[in-house]
């Protein structure tokens, strides 16, 4: 059916108009209704959609709206493109959002803002629907800053409080760095094929009529655009910072759902990327380098939010290693698993906080777990699952890229597989220290808070328990499979079965070794972390200040900026030397003018005194010259 | 009503309208805000009929008029419409009724007085941009200066002298060496054919020799840059934008920066392309810089005029960039870009005005989290900033976009001929949009957000004129944002004449 895409896209800003403009006035009822109601029937209609490709036999929907701009004969067009990558993260994105949003119901309550949340959070579905949709990379650019705008909004929504304000203002500003890299990417493709049709981009590079240092650069930018929306190194440092927005939204934006548009993008644009294997080699390495210093930062993080952040960031680095080694299918099954079981995470964590009442640093927990048992029980499922363990989802997806990031054709090698099956350890290592020290062992929580502890309202538990069951079953759909026609898949170097059923045993082994060894430090109170801790209090220190990433952006991009807008732009070129010079020439003509006018005094004297000198020298001139 | 009366009309209605307010007794201020809004309301409705009647895709003027004026020095009364000065006369005829509006409570002083120079001042800008003969145009061009100079003088802040002095003698300063070229062109056409002649599209035909209009670009393109402002002439408008009532901000930022960017496209680059090419090195590095640097001064200002002042140079960089691309997609935002400057610019100015006539300061470190107190305010602020940082779905998005495109995609046949510097330029410029969002979110942080501090307690919302005019300027910014390509489409002709021009001359040298 015709406009179908465009009704889904349109579902949520209607709910964002609707909320936003009149949700103070008509109460939270109301708010709910719309807020929560029209999210759900978006998600309704992406399954609509969904049949309606699979009956069609996978052949992609495509839906043009309106010219956006027509110059000379570039007609820049905003159309919708549905094939099978695009129909998952739609599903992912309104599913999963639409579950968030009815979670927000529960946690959200009271909130003296109520309406403007679900009005944020249906524009941000709005944006991200369009980035999903999007045929071009036009329209995916609009959803990309727009969804950047919702979290930044949302980041900020407690904006009374400065920090919180700050943390919104900064993910903005990183992101722009990466969308800068973005646009030159756009550009370089414009230029280069004249269209930001995507598919007819993929096909212009695979046809090989683009040379290839082209390819090469056009990857780079376009990643460096992905390292932003992605928290992927150099620009990762934002989204810890963002954890200062509500628990739901790190759940949807940050975790699940707009982290993922840099995997998306990279994945949607697998045909420039099949052209440039520098660009892919780059990906790969940031990717697993990134996933291994989150992780060794997760360790010895003590605010619940900030593990799962960092949880999160490296997550993302492992989808972007196997993008990085042409596993593009891969890359978006660990998305599709990844969206369950850390929205179910962060959830879980939201139920925490408030269970105790706003407290959110873990070394005040403990002990949680029969109190608030939904909260345990779904959080345990969901950490076994980005842990690694059978038969779990985590299990699958991340086996999968450690496979390919050894046997894949296209740049898979020992030392990524060696590398990632260490961070697969530290993930099982710091996400069972998280639910050690949350929910086992003695209660450390101050005794007011303790009296509180409370279960979630059903909106909340019901929605965790959802969730934990995908994060169950969501690695039995053989994604990779479903996407084969939609995305390239690499050659193998190898294809021996043997050796791929002894990595998922290793695989499985290191998980359960990551889970013995969490019991072992932190499952005795602590004590032996401690005693590591203070062995190697240096490294500690590392760890604990993030690797004082931001500190060096401070001193190095920041503090420069402004010491030269100050100094140089404003003292220097501003006051003295433009606005200096003028007032000079203004000072002169006073003063010559000043001169000037003495010689006009009104003395008599003085004018025949002048008159004779003149007369005098007209004399001499006319007895030289004359 | 033909066309052509009809942009008559909506020339001289202002000095009908002018006429007619003297007329009214200064003890009824409300009889004169009526009548000026009528009339201003009454050529924005002649302003739109031209628009939809301005048929796209016609080569040249259209709705042209042209009686002799002064016979013996060849001179005409010959105003038209085209591509280029279209949506700059429609802009200024929308921002009239705005500014008129705006001033409904912060302008209690002389009320006849000031509403006869804003009519004064449409009349002349308007003329200005219509006029094609280049003495028309001076005339129009230094017209100008005179209610500008008086809105400031009379209704300015407390340094007020010190910054009309500044304005007028930057600007009188360029207008002198034009008026220097214009007196040697008028020369030159007697000379060449006999009939003397200030048309534009004589002068077009002259063919100058490469030094002559190296002169005479250098002379015209002082006076345009001044106007605009390129830094390093630029550090008249941040003084003049602070002491300017709000409706002086309104008109500067709104409209009168564009009369340098139109004198550029419109006379300076097609007058003299050959300097033109000679100078693109040069004016586009420039324009590189005042984005830069202009985000840069709006960083470290404290005074929220002058961070948006600051920001016009910023953005106006962007508009030079756009044109000095000769590049279709580029020319074509630069030629948005200046209609959404206008809007942003002028709604951003209005807002500060609003805050002003609430707490009497322009100090940032004095507030902070006014979305608290005023939410509606706040809403339209942001708006306005997002639209600023050129946030897609707003005008900015859509200006900077197509110039930044355009500039990337101009500069690459050159790269790939061995000359890289307008690449490396184009790439830089891209950094201007994270330079900007860093400036006017800090400005919006710091304004609505964090912990509620105002130099007054017991702060009203916005008022239902305010939220009005408000209203009518953000529903621009997003039908520009979302729905521009009926505007594009009016412009293309016009816009691909100036670069085929161009490209024409570029390539002809090449081939020398």
């Amino acid at each position: 059916m015709n406009g179908l895409l465009t009704l889904l896209v349109l579902l949520p800003l209607a709910g964002f108009l609707v909320n936003g403009l009149l949700g103070r006035r008509l109460g939270p009822v109301f708010v709910n209704i719309v807020g929560v109601g029209l999210p759900l029937a978006a998600f309704g209609v992406a399954v609509w959609a969904w049949r309606i490709l699979e009956t069609g036999g996978a052949e992609p929907l495509i839906e043009t709206v309106f010219t956006w701009a027509l110059i000379g004969d570039h007609a820049f067009e905003v159309s919708f493109y549905l094939d099978r990558l695009s129909a998952v993260m739609a599903l992912i994105v309104t599913g999963v959002g639409a579950l968030i949003h009815i979670y927000s119901i529960g946690y959200m309550k009271g909130d003296e803002s109520y309406a403007r949340y679900f009005a944020y959070l249906n524009l941000f579905l709005f944006f991200m629907l369009l980035l999903v949709l999007g045929r071009s990379l036009l329209v995916l650019f609009v959803g990309w800053e727009g969804v950047g705008l919702a979290s930044y909004l949302l980041i900020g929504f407690w904006f009374q409080d400065v920090d919180k304000a700050r943390a919104g203002r900064k993910a903005f500003i990183t992101n722009r760095v990466g969308d800068a890299g973005f646009l030159l990417g756009m550009f370089l493709i414009f230029t280069a094929v004249g269209t930001l049709e995507m598919d007819q981009i993929n096909q212009a590079f695979a046809g090989g009529l683009i040379p290839a240092g082209i390819a090469t650069a056009v990857g780079i930018l376009l990643f460096i655009g992905a390292t932003g929306k992605s928290a992927q190194i150099p620009l990762h440092v934002w989204l810890p910072d963002a954890m200062a927005g509500p628990t739901p939204v790190s759940a949807l934006i940050h975790a699940a759902t707009m982290v993922t548009a840099g995997v998306y993008l990279i994945a949607r644009m697998s045909g420039v990327y099949l052209e440039a294997p520098a660009a892919s080699t780059l990906i790969a390495v940031i990717g697993l380098l990134t996933a291994f210093l989150a992780a060794t930062i997760a360790l010895v993080q003590t605010d619940i939010k900030k593990v799962l952040a960092y949880s999160t960031i490296s997550q993302l680095g492992f989808m972007f290693l196997a993008l990085g080694v042409g596993a593009y299918a891969v890359a978006v099954f660990h998305l599709f698993t990844h969206a369950f079981f850390k929205a179910a995470l962060f959830l879980g964590a939201g139920s925490v906080i408030h269970a105790l009442s706003g407290e959110q640093d873990i070394r005040r927990m403990g002990g949680l777990a029969r109190r608030i048992p939904w909260t345990s029980g779904t959080f345990l499922v969901a950490t076994a699952a980005i842990a690694g363990l059978p038969p779990l989802a985590g299990f699958f997806s991340k086996d999968e890229i450690l496979w390919f990031a050894l046997a894949s054709g296209q740049g898979g090698s020992v030392w990524l597989w060696l590398l990632g099956s260490l961070t697969a350890f530290l993930t099982a290592l710091y996400m069972f220290r998280l639910y050690w020290l949350v929910f086992l062992g003695r209660s450390r929580m101050a005794p007011e808070v303790a009296e509180h502890v409370h279960e979630s309202p059903w909106p909340m538990t019901s929605v965790l328990v959802v969730l934990a069951l995908f994060s169950v079953i969501a690695g039995w759909f053989a994604l990779p499979h479903y996407l084969e026609g939609a995305l390239p898949a690499p050659d193998l170097r190898f294809a021996w079965p043997i050796l791929h059923w002894a990595l998922i045993l290793f695989a499985v082994l290191i998980a359960v070794a990551g889970v013995f060894a969490a019991r072992h430090l932190y499952g005795n109170g602590g004590q032996r972390a401690e005693a590591i801790e203070q062995r190697f209090a240096r490294i500690h220190r590392l760890l604990a200040g993030k690797y004082f990433v931001d500190e060096v952006y401070d001193r190095l991009l920041q503090r420069p900026w402004r010491w030269v807008s100050d100094r140089i732009f404003l003292r220097l070129g501003d006051r003295l030397l433009l606005d200096g010079s003028l007032h000079g020439l203004a000072a002169l003509a006073r003063r010559g003018a000043a001169g000037l006018a003495r010689v006009q005094s009104g003395s008599l004297h003085w004018y025949a005194w002048m008159t004779l000198l003149g007369l005098v020298a007209v004399l001499i001139w006319m007895w030289r010259y004359v | 009503m033909s066309e052509a009366l009809a942009l008559n009309l909506l020339l001289f209605l202002p000095v009908v309208g002018g006429i007619l307010l003297l007329m009214l007794p200064e003890r009824r201020p409300n009889l004169v805000r009526g009548l000026a809004m009528v009339v201003l309301l009454a050529q924005l409705a002649l302003a739109a009929w031209l628009y939809l009647r301005f048929q796209a895709g016609v080569p040249g003027l259209q709705f042209e008029t042209r009686l002799p004026w002064i016979p013996a020095w060849g001179v005409h009364y010959h105003i038209a419409l085209d591509g280029l000065n279209l949506l700059l006369v429609l802009l200024t005829a929308f921002l009239g009724p705005i500014v008129v509006a705006g001033a409904f409570t912060s302008i209690t002083r002389d009320v006849k007085l000031f509403h006869g120079m804003v009519m004064f001042i449409q009349f002349t800008m308007l003329g200005t941009f219509l006029a094609q003969d280049l003495f028309l145009f001076y005339v129009f061009w230094e017209a100008m200066l005179i209610p500008m100079f008086l809105i400031i003088g009379i209704w300015g802040g407390e340094r007020r002298i010190y910054a009309t002095l500044k304005f007028f003698l930057y600007t009188a300063f360029g207008s002198i060496l034009m008026l220097a070229a214009v007196i040697y062109l008028a020369h030159t056409v007697l000379t060449a054919d006999g009939t003397p002649s200030f048309a534009f599209a004589d002068l077009y035909e002259l063919g100058l020799g490469v030094q002559v209009q190296t002169l005479l670009l250098a002379a015209f393109a002082l006076s345009f840059a001044i106007k605009v402002p390129m830094v390093p002439l630029h550090t008249w408008l941040p003084d003049a934008h602070v002491e300017a009532p709000t409706a002086g901000s309104v008109i500067l930022a709104g409209v009168l920066l564009k009369m340098g960017t139109y004198g550029f496209v419109k006379l300076g680059f097609p007058l003299f392309p050959d300097a033109a090419l000679l100078a693109t090195p040069l004016i586009m590095t420039l324009a590189v810089i005042s984005i830069i640097y202009g985000a840069g001064l709006a960083l470290v200002q404290d005074d929220i005029k002058k961070i948006i002042a600051y920001s016009s140079v910023s953005h106006l960089g962007y508009v030079m960039l756009g044109l000095v691309s000769y590049n279709l997609l580029g020319v074509q935002g630069a030629i948005i870009q200046m209609v959404s400057h206008g809007l942003v610019a002028g709604g951003l100015f209005l807002m500060v005005g609003m805050i002003y006539e609430r707490c009497h300061s322009r100090d940032l470190a004095k507030y902070g989290g006014l979305a608290k107190l005023l939410p509606a305010y706040s809403v339209f602020f942001m708006i306005l900033t997002l639209a600023a940082i050129g946030l897609p779905t707003t005008s900015g998005f859509t200006g900077e976009f197509l110039v930044l495109l355009g500039a990337f995609n101009g500069a690459w046949p050159q790269f790939e001929q061995g000359v890289s510097h307008p690449l490396v330029l184009a790439s830089l410029a891209v950094l201007g949009i994270v330079l900007g969002a860093l400036y006017m979110l800090r400005l919006a942080r710091r304004l609505l957000f964090g912990e509620t501090r105002a130099p007054v307690s017991g702060l009203r919302d916005l008022s239902l004129r305010e939220a009005g005019i408000l209203g009518v300027l953000v529903l621009a910014v997003f039908y520009i944002g979302l729905f521009p390509n009926d505007l594009l489409q009016k412009t293309e002709q016009a816009a691909m004449e100036y670069q085929e021009r161009m490209l024409a001359v570029r390539d002809g040298e090449i081939e020398r």
